[in-house]
């Protein structure tokens, strides 16, 4: 695959049918929208190398508590918008004055935006069984702009570092990633998170990292 | 006044020929907790800019439902110029604040951030006439580097008009005792977000100089590019060496 360090306003192609995600059409031909990786494939897309996490419907995101109001949890996602959770998107029926007792300023959830409107109203849900309130683990934040590469190609990179690492890991698209596991793995998981982020736009990750988790569990013994 | 010689066998007062740029050095990301950030050193003058955002506006009433905002604040030191400035905003930074935002607005998707702002602050620390066209060229810099969607970069120098002779990015001498200073904002495709003129040039003089201040930017956007793309693939090098090892 071809992959290139373009800037805004760089002609990537005149075919405007190629146009992907951070390009524009102008006058028949296509030109880069950001400051990031290019990469020609049927359609060329640009994956920034720094931004904002703006939130998309589907996404999964971990996001802490920072206000209660009547029957919303108005939740930090890591954006320049804020999450809402309204009370009817708790797994469990509760009472409008019970709210701070399930979920109080400073928790941490695993949502899914399940809406968001014009006006960036950003509407979260935790009616999900992968999804709910942490209770153990841990949390690491990381650019979004590197979460694609944490996940890999159709998830290998994700599900080789579960499967490597020993631990339960939970990917927020906005950045915020859980990792639960016992107390040594987590610590080997952080650090290999933290590595997939300064690496992430070089090739052969992948394979780098499964020698970098048995280098270190070999240092271990 | 009259006695000043600005130009001999063609050289400027510092060595330069009419259509020459002072050196240029630029470094991005040089400010850890700014979004985006670059410094620029044009000649003698030497500007920082910073890039916040799209973060959430206080005071909330400058809030637009359908886009961002753009806030651009132009400070100069106190110590940036030979006698010292009284510090915080007076009449001429307000202006260049004004027309610096205006310079960027048009290459800037704000519609992909509703109700947010785009903060960009430029500090002049030395001054040496052209501050101005150095906060562009550093803030569109730092634009990107803060992952902004733009259409464009915007590159920004001035032209000015000095014993009668139309020269390129004037120098304070030039300046302040030159007949003529106009600084342009152009993209690289060619459309002027910036002019501004103070002093008298006749109408082929002006299209003279708009000649060669674009030519100027020409010069500037390829340095503004090449220190983008030279970050990462610097970066890439030494990663490659490390995988070797």
């Amino acid at each position: 695959m071809d992959r290139k360090i373009v800037i805004p306003g760089d002609l990537l192609s005149e075919d405007t049918r190629r146009a992907g995600e951070g390009t524009y059409v102008r006058n028949g031909k296509v030109y880069s929208l950001l400051y990031g990786i290019a990469s020609f494939r049927d359609k060329i897309s640009v994956i920034p190398l720094a931004g904002k996490y703006l939130p998309a419907v589907g996404d999964n995101v971990i996001g802490v508590v920072k206000d209660i109001t009547f029957s919303n949890w108005i939740l930090d996602i890591n954006s320049p918008y804020d999450g809402l959770l309204h009370i009817s998107e708790f797994p469990k029926k509760i009472d409008v004055e019970d709210m701070s007792k399930y979920l109080r300023i400073g928790s941490s959830v695993m949502a899914r935006v399940k809406d968001v409107d014009p006006a960036m109203k950003v509407e979260l849900t935790l009616n999900d069984r992968r999804l709910g309130v942490i209770k153990t683990g841990r949390v690491v934040e990381i650019s979004h702009t590197r979460v694609p590469r944490l996940i890999g190609k159709g998830g290998s990179m994700i599900s080789m570092l579960k499967k490597e690492l020993n631990c339960n890991i939970f990917v927020g698209q906005n950045g915020r990633i859980w990792v639960s596991g016992n107390e040594e793995d987590m610590d080997l998981a952080l650090k290999t998170i933290l590595l997939i982020e300064r690496e992430a736009h070089t090739n052969g990750l992948t394979d780098r990292i499964v020698e970098y988790i048995k280098d270190a569990r070999r240092a271990r013994g | 006044m009259d006695e000043r010689v600005f130009i001999k066998d063609g050289i400027r007062l510092d060595g330069r020929r009419f259509d020459e740029l002072r050196p240029i050095k630029m470094e991005v990301g040089v400010l850890k907790r700014a979004d985006g950030s670059c410094y620029i050193e044009m000649g003698d003058n030497k500007v920082i800019a910073a890039v916040y955002g799209p973060r959430e506006v206080h005071p909330r009433h400058l809030q637009e439902v359908n886009r961002a905002i753009i806030r651009y604040r132009y400070n100069m030191a106190s110590f940036s110029v030979e006698e010292r400035r009284r510090p915080g905003p007076d009449r001429r930074s307000y202006e260049l604040s004004k027309v610096s935002r205006e310079a960027l607005e048009p290459v800037i998707l704000t519609s992909y951030f509703p109700k947010s702002v785009i903060d960009i602050f430029v500090e002049v620390l030395q001054a040496d006439a052209g501050t101005r066209t150095a906060g562009i060229n550093a803030a569109s810099v730092a634009l990107a580097d803060a992952g902004i969607p733009m259409r464009s970069l915007v590159s920004s120098c001035a032209a000015g008009k000095v014993d009668g002779q139309i020269v390129l990015d004037p120098m304070k001498d030039e300046d302040n005792f030159g007949q003529a200073d106009m600084p342009i904002a152009i993209t690289p495709t060619g459309e002027i977000t910036l002019l501004q003129m103070d002093g008298i040039m006749t109408r082929d003089e002006f299209r003279q100089a708009i000649e060669l201040a674009k030519k100027g930017c020409q010069e500037i956007y390829r340095i503004q590019r090449k220190v983008l793309i030279d970050r990462y693939s610097q970066f890439e090098d030494l990663q490659d060496e490390g995988s070797r090892r």
